[in-house]
C-alpha cells in the first residue's frame, strides 16, 4: 500500500495552490462583496485543464483521475468556497451527465468545449417541490413530430442551480410519461442558453458562496430537436443519480478545503493572539479545538481520496463517496465553527475570513443529498432494508 | 534555438530547514528556484517563437526531480540531472566546475540562468561556468532576443540610468532578472506530458570527475554560522484610502532617497 500522492498529482498540487494564493486569493474579498461572479478567473482556468480534470483527452479533458480532480477542488476551495463550487457544479454536473451518457455527437457537440473550459455547464435536477425528493420532478416535456425524429417541449422550473446564468450548457430532468406502476418517467435533456422559452428566473441572495451564481430555470414552451435527449427516453433519473454519486466527492473535497483554511487560519491566529501573558495556542482549551480539526480533517481527506481511488479503479464507489460527503461535511461545520470560537470578536467579523469558510461550509450539508440523504443512502447500504 | 537552463532545486521558499554543518536541507520538498523559473520562461518563449528546444539543467539530490517535473510541465524539452553522492557538500567553485563539464557535453547556442538562488544566494555560478567555458556573459538581461544574423543574441541589461544593448555572438551565458515576465503556471496536460519527456540521469563518472574535486571535503569556502532572520519588526501599515496613502508611501520613500 502507499499512501503517498503519484509525482504528477503532487504537482498539480503545488500548482493550484500557487495558483490560488498568487492569482485568485487577492480578488476573492471584492468579489464576495459584490456578490460578483469571477468570470476572469474563470476563464483562466480553462486553459489550464481545470475545468475537465477527470474526463479523456478526446472529450476535451485534462486525461487525469478523480483523484486530481478531488486535489484541485479541495485546494481551490481553501481559497475560495464561491469557486470551488463553480468548478465541481461544471465539472462533476455539468459534464458528468454527458461523459455518463452522452452519444459521440452529443460529447462532440457540447462535452468537449465544456470539459475545455470554453462553456461553462450546469445540472438542473431540483425543482421548488423536488428537492430529496428528486424524482418528484413535475417539469415535463412533451414529443412532438417534426422532421428527423422529430422535438421535445419543455414546461416547468427548477431552482437552485448553480451556475445559472452564467453556464452556456445546461442538462436538466423532466418528466417524459408514466411507467407501468404510476411512476414519473423521467428523462435528460441538453438545452442551450438562448434557446427560446428558457430563460434565467430569480438569482438567490446566499448566506454563503455569495461570488457564486444559483438561481432558477424558466422553461416555457422551450422547443429543443430529440437529439438534446441524453441517455434513453426514461434514463435520466438513474443518469442524474450516477452523477450525484460522482458529484459527492468533490463537494467532500469542497469540504475538506475549507475546513483546512479555518485551520490554517487558526493555526496562525492561535500562535500570535496572546491573552493573560501568552499565546492563545497555549491552552488546552484552545489546543483541543484545533487538534481536533487537525484530526478529522486528515480523516475526511482520507475517505474522500479513497472515494476518488475507487472510482478511478472503476470499483463501486456509492457508497464510500456517501460516506466521505457526509463526513468531510460535517466536519467543515465543526472545524470552520470553531476556527471562529478560536478568533473571538475577530473570528465574528469580516475581516479575518473565517465568518466566510463557516458560511460557506454549511453548503456541504446540504447541497448534491442532505446529511440525511446521505444517511438514508448508508443506512440503506449497511442494512440491506428500506430505510425511509 | 537550442537553450540550456540552469535550474537548481531548492527548498520550497517558507520551509527551509537546516541541516547538518549548517547545510540546508534539499532532501524532499524542492522546487525550481524562483528566479530561475523567470528565465526558463523566456527560454520557452523564445524557442516557441523562434523554433527550437530547452533542456534542463540540474545538480541537484534526487529530490531535485520534482523541481525538474515542474520545468519539463512547464514546456520544457528534456531534463539533465546531475546527481551524484560525492555531491553533497560543494561549494560554489565545485558546482560550476560541474555544470561546466555537463554542459561541455550538450550542444547549445544559449545557456540560461537565474539572477541568484533563494536558498544560497551566491549569484556567483553563472558567471563562473561562463568564464570557465569562455563564454559571453551578458547579465541582468530584461530581456532576450536572438540578432538579426540568427548567430548573436541580443540583451537589454538593466542599469542604474535604463538599460543598455548588449550583443555577443553565440554560444553566450545569459543571466536574467525577474523583468523578463512572470514564469507560466504548468498546465494539466503538460503535468501529464512531462510523465514521458526523456531525463538523462548523469554521475561524476559520466562527466570525467574526480569525486576528490567536489563535495563537502574538497569545498573551498566554509559556512561558519547560520541563523534564521529575526522576525520583522516595526512594518508601517497604512490603511488611509488610497490616494493619501499612496503620497504618505511616496513621502516616507523620499524621506529617505529611495525615490
Ligand atoms: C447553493 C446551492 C447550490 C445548489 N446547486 C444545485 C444544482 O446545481 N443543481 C441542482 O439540481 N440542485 C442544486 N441545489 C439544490 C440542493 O441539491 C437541494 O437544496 C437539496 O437537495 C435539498 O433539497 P431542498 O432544498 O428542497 O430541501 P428538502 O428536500 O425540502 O429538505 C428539507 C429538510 O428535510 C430533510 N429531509 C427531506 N427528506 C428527508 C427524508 N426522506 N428523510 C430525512 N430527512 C429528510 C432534509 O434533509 C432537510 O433537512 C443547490 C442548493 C444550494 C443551496
Amino acid at each position: 500500500m502507499d499512501l503517498d500522492l503519484p509525482p504528477e498529482h503532487e504537482l498539480l498540487r503545488r500548482t493550484i495552490r500557487d495558483f490560488a494564493a498568487n492569482e485568485v486569493e487577492p480578488v476573492v474579498e471584492e468579489h464576495e462583496r459584490n456578490r460578483r461572479f469571477p468570470t476572469d478567473v474563470v476563464a483562466r482556468l480553462g486553459p489550464m485543464g481545470l475545468l475537465g480534470i477527470p474526463y479523456p483527452e478526446e472529450e476535451g479533458g485534462a486525461g487525469l483521475d478523480t483523484l486530481a480532480y478531488a486535489i484541485a477542488v479541495e485546494e481551490l476551495s481553501r481559497v475560495w468556497g464561491s469557486l470551488g463550487i463553480i468548478v465541481a457544479a461544471h465539472t462533476s454536473l455539468g459534464c458528468g451527465p454527458l461523459h455518463l451518457a452522452g452519444t459521440p455527437e452529443q460529447k462532440e457537440r457540447f462535452l468537449v468545449p465544456m470539459a475545455q473550459g470554453r462553456v461553462l455547464g450546469a445540472y438542473g435536477l431540483t425543482e421548488p417541490e423536488a428537492g430529496s425528493d428528486s424524482g418528484g420532478t413535475r417539469t415535463a416535456a412533451r414529443h412532438e413530430d417534426g422532421p428527423g425524429a422529430g422535438s421535445w417541449v419543455i414546461d416547468g422550473r427548477k431552482r437552485f442551480i448553480t451556475n445559472a446564468g452564467q453556464a452556456g450548457t445546461y442538462v436538466i430532468t423532466a418528466r417524459t410519461g408514466a411507467r407501468h406502476d404510476g411512476s414519473p418517467e423521467i428523462s435528460a435533456f441538453i438545452v442551450e442558453a438562448g434557446t427560446p422559452g428558457f430563460t434565467v428566473g430569480r438569482l438567490e441572495e446566499k448566506m454563503g458562496l455569495h461570488a457564486s451564481a444559483t438561481g432558477e430555470l424558466l422553461f416555457e414552451r422551450c422547443r429543443v430537436p430529440a437529439e438534446q435527449m441524453l441517455g434513453g427516453r426514461g434514463d435520466g433519473w438513474k443518469t442524474f443519480l450516477k452523477t450525484l454519486d460522482g458529484g459527492r466527492i468533490s463537494i467532500g473535497a469542497m469540504a475538506v478545503g475549507l475546513a483546512q483554511a479555518a485551520l490554517d487560519a487558526s493555526v496562525a491566529y492561535a500562535r500570535e493572539r496572546r491573552q493573560f501573558g501568552r499565546p492563545i495556542g497555549t491552552f488546552q482549551g484552545v489546543a483541543f479545538m484545533i487538534a481536533d480539526m487537525a484530526t478529522e480533517i486528515d480523516a475526511a481527506r482520507a475517505m474522500v481520496w479513497r472515494a476518488a481511488w475507487l472510482k478511478d479503479q472503476g470499483r463501486d464507489y456509492a457508497l464510500a463517496a456517501a460516506e466521505a460527503k457526509l463526513f468531510a461535511s460535517e466536519v467543515a461545520q465543526r472545524a470552520t465553527n470553531d476556527g471562529v470560537q478560536i478568533h473571538g470578536g475577530y473570528g465574528y467579523v469580516e475581516e479575518y475570513k473565517v465568518e466566510r469558510f463557516l458560511r460557506d461550509a454549511k453548503l456541504t450539508e446540504i447541497g448534491e443529498g442532505t446529511s440525511q440523504i446521505q444517511r438514508l443512502v448508508i443506512g440503506r447500504r449497511v442494512l440491506g432494508l428500506k430505510v425511509v | 534555438m537550442r537553450i540550456v537552463v540552469l535550474v537548481k532545486a531548492v527548498p520550497i521558499v517558507g520551509n527551509e530547514r537546516l541541516g547538518d554543518g549548517f547545510r540546508v536541507d534539499r532532501g524532499s520538498g524542492l522546487e525550481p528556484n524562483g528566479n530561475d523559473e523567470y528565465v526558463l520562461e523566456a527560454a520557452l518563449k523564445l524557442t516557441e517563437a523562434h523554433g527550437g528546444e530547452v533542456t534542463l539543467l540540474t545538480m541537484g539530490p534526487a529530490a531535485a526531480a520534482d523541481a525538474l517535473r515542474k520545468g519539463l510541465a512547464m514546456g520544457a524539452t528534456r531534463a539533465v540531472h546531475v546527481s551524484d553522492e560525492a555531491l553533497a557538500g560543494s561549494c560554489a567553485r565545485a558546482t560550476a566546475e560541474v555544470l561546466a563539464a555537463a554542459l561541455r557535453r550538450l550542444e547549445y547556442d544559449l545557456a540560461f540562468a537565474g539572477a541568484d538562488t533563494s536558498d544560497g544566494q551566491g549569484g556567483i555560478v553563472a558567471a563562473a561556468i561562463a568564464a570557465r567555458l569562455g563564454l559571453p556573459y551578458l547579465s541582468y538581461a530584461a530581456h532576450i532576443e536572438p540578432g538579426a544574423d540568427g548567430a548573436t543574441v541580443r540583451v537589454h541589461r538593466l542599469s542604474p540610468a535604463g538599460y543598455d544593448v548588449l550583443e555577443a555572438p553565440m554560444p553566450a551565458l545569459v543571466m536574467g532578472t525577474q523583468v523578463l515576465g512572470e514564469p507560466r503556471y504548468p498546465s494539466l496536460r503538460g503535468i501529464m506530458q512531462a510523465r514521458g519527456k526523456e531525463t538523462l540521469t548523469w554521475s561524476l563518472a559520466d562527466l570525467g570527475i574526480d569525486p576528490a574535486r567536489v563535495g563537502a571535503a574538497a569545498a573551498t569556502t566554509r559556512v561558519l554560522t547560520a541563523a534564521p532572520p529575526p522576525p520583522r519588526a516595526g512594518a508601517t501599515i497604512i490603511r488611509d484610502a488610497p490616494d493619501v496613502a499612496v503620497e504618505r508611501i511616496v513621502d516616507f520613500l523620499a524621506a529617505r532617497s529611495l525615490v
